[in-house]
């Protein structure tokens, strides 16, 4: 089968690899019909990541049709046609048991702190991704979710992850009706995280990042106020002059360790990697949220540590509260939001590329060239 | 010291002031299926183990499914086999992986010619979607990089004379 091949940073390439197959009585193989490039991906490309190895294959979102069940897998069926959660869950553990899915305690023999993610290092578990012709789905029986007949596979693909990792930003932030909401970063978890912040009765909802055309989309498909950040001399004075000198009541990081807009934090964080990542959006959320505010985070770092002003944080009383998203936990009430009209994701979706151009994929998302916000990967067995 | 066991309902005062309305995890985790226990879960069955897995000395259990994606190898492998060695809250652990991944890139340089094949780096860094897309920053790099290239073939050339005619000035003299 055809899959993409990491062969180190800033460099990958589609190869012929053999087909998976059950390798445990609860898997599942299936066929991918469409898988996209996360945000969170570009860490793995820019070797952020710790322990991602040459040869691995990425991917995290995707949906495909069953082609093969194992033994104990009951729900699915072949030929059934599902979405698969970007995480890995049991079920049954003591995180499981308590809807916390995107922290399971049996997808993950390398780390304790983080649960089994597809195609996401073997930090995240060793599992090669969705970004193939095929792919191993443990678990089958708990992750992943039949798509309506009346959903478009472009709506579905985008529940794996960036719908619901938007909407548990906003749904950390435990918005209350009326609040300013501040969004760090404009990808599609940030533009999907302001767009679900009205869904929890936001009252002034404002979009943060250094790239204009993002901001230009999210202004009408959010819609929010949004800025610029390279226009301004101190990012945090201007949200507190825009908030009656008092801050947000809430702060969203959807942009985590690739953050632009600090050379210290670009220094320390991207380029030298003593820090996990630049920690420039989390820093900017500490310091613009109200004093008694919420700063939520989805944005993504390693494993180490950052410099961030954690005094403040104590100082303000600021509650942080941030997770990897539980997507099965959430799947019913975003079907239903989509179904009802209210949530509209395949507007995210500016590419399609066949699998095979997946190098050329991942360099316009990463560069932000040719206006691109959401890039999606089509293997050959879909393209009809 | 050997810490003692401490049953909490003993200590004076305790949960008195405990509301389960203020639980800012909520709806993230619902605690009414905490079982309040360990590891002691019904266990899914265990997955066979077919390659070499490394694990975290946090855990005390393989787990019961794995990925079996790109087995630890080579240099890169015996690295993080000594990165496993420390655990997850050692920046030891984390940056031995880090360097064991940069040493990987080269191992796949290595074995793509083994295999013989030449790897088409540009292709592989998308050389093509910025030609494409970014012509004029495509250009801007290439003149930048060809003239840090120049500065440093001339820097080169110079530091070679002034040694060049030092020595020869030694060995005339």
């Amino acid at each position: 089968m055809l899959a993409m091949n990491y062969r180190g940073p800033y460099r990958v390439r589609v190869d012929r690899k053999p087909v998976p197959v059950c390798e445990h009585v609860q898997d599942a193989v299936v066929r991918v019909t469409r898988t996209c490039i996360c945000g969170s991906d570009l860490h793995l490309y820019h070797g952020l990541v710790p322990d991602t190895r040459v040869g691995m294959t990425f991917g995290h979102e995707f949906i495909g049709v069953v082609e093969e069940v194992g033994s104990q897998v009951g729900n699915l069926s072949v030929g059934d046609h599902v979405i698969v959660p970007f995480n890995i869950a049991c079920g049954q553990c003591h995180f499981c048991r308590q809807g916390l899915f995107g922290n399971c305690h049996e997808a993950n023999p390398q780390a304790s702190a983080l649960g089994g993610i597809f195609g996401y290092s073997h930090t995240a578990g060793g599992y090669d991704g969705g970004q193939a012709e095929y792919v191993r789905v443990p678990y089958a029986d708990i992750g992943p979710c039949k798509i309506p007949s009346t959903m478009d596979l472009d709506d579905a693909v985008l529940l794996t992850d960036v719908v619901p990792t938007g909407y548990q930003a906003a749904e950390m932030a435990g918005i209350q009706p009326g609040d300013t909401v501040v969004v760090f970063g404009a990808g599609p978890v940030g533009i999907m995280a302001a767009r679900c912040a009205w869904l929890f009765g936001a009252g002034r909802v404002i979009v943060i990042d250094h790239i204009d055309y993002r901001l230009d989309f999210a202004r009408t498909y959010c819609p929010a106020e949004v800025y610029n950040f390279r226009s301004m001399d101190d990012p945090v004075v201007f949200l507190k002059k825009t908030t009656d000198s008092l801050g947000a009541d809430v702060c969203i990081d959807a942009v985590g360790g690739d953050a632009a807009g600090s050379a210290l934090h670009t220094l320390l964080g991207t380029k030298l990697k003593l820090e996990a990542g630049a920690a420039t959006a989390l820093h900017w959320a500490i310091n613009s949220v109200k004093k008694g505010g919420v700063v939520s985070i989805v944005g993504v770092y390693g494993p180490t540590g950052n410099l961030i002003p954690i005094g403040n944080v104590v100082n303000k009383g600021i509650t942080i509260r941030a997770n990897q998203a539980s997507v099965k936990r959430l799947l019913p009430r975003l079907i239903e939001h989509i179904e009802a009209g209210r949530l509209n994701p395949k507007a995210l979706i500016t590419h399609k590329v066949p699998l095979e151009e997946i190098a050329d994929a991942y360099h316009i998302f990463s560069a932000k060239l040719d206006g691109c916000i959401k890039p999606v990967l089509v293997p050959p067995s879909a393209r009809g | 010291m050997r810490n003692l066991p401490i049953d909490p309902s003993k200590i004076p005062g305790w949960g008195a002031d405990a509301n389960p309305e203020n639980d800012p995890t909520y709806p993230m985790r619902d605690r009414s299926r905490d079982d309040k226990g360990g590891m002691n879960w019904p266990r899914p069955p265990q997955q066979r183990q077919t390659v070499e897995i490394l694990q975290s000395i946090e855990r005390n259990n393989l787990t019961a499914v794995f990925g079996t994606s790109t087995p630890p190898s080579g240099v890169s492998g015996a690295m993080r086999r000594q990165a496993f060695k420390y655990s997850e809250s050692e920046w030891a652990h984390w940056l031995m992986l880090m360097a064991a991944d940069r040493v990987n890139v080269v191992e796949g340089l290595v074995q793509d010619f083994g295999r013989g094949t030449v790897p088409n780096i540009p292709a592989e860094m998308g050389f093509r979607s910025e030609l494409q897309h970014n012509r004029a920053g495509l250009v801007r790099k290439a003149a930048v990089s060809g003239a840090v290239l120049a500065l440093g073939v001339l820097a080169f050339r110079l530091l070679s004379s002034k040694d060049g005619s030092r020595h020869t000035r030694r060995r005339g003299g």
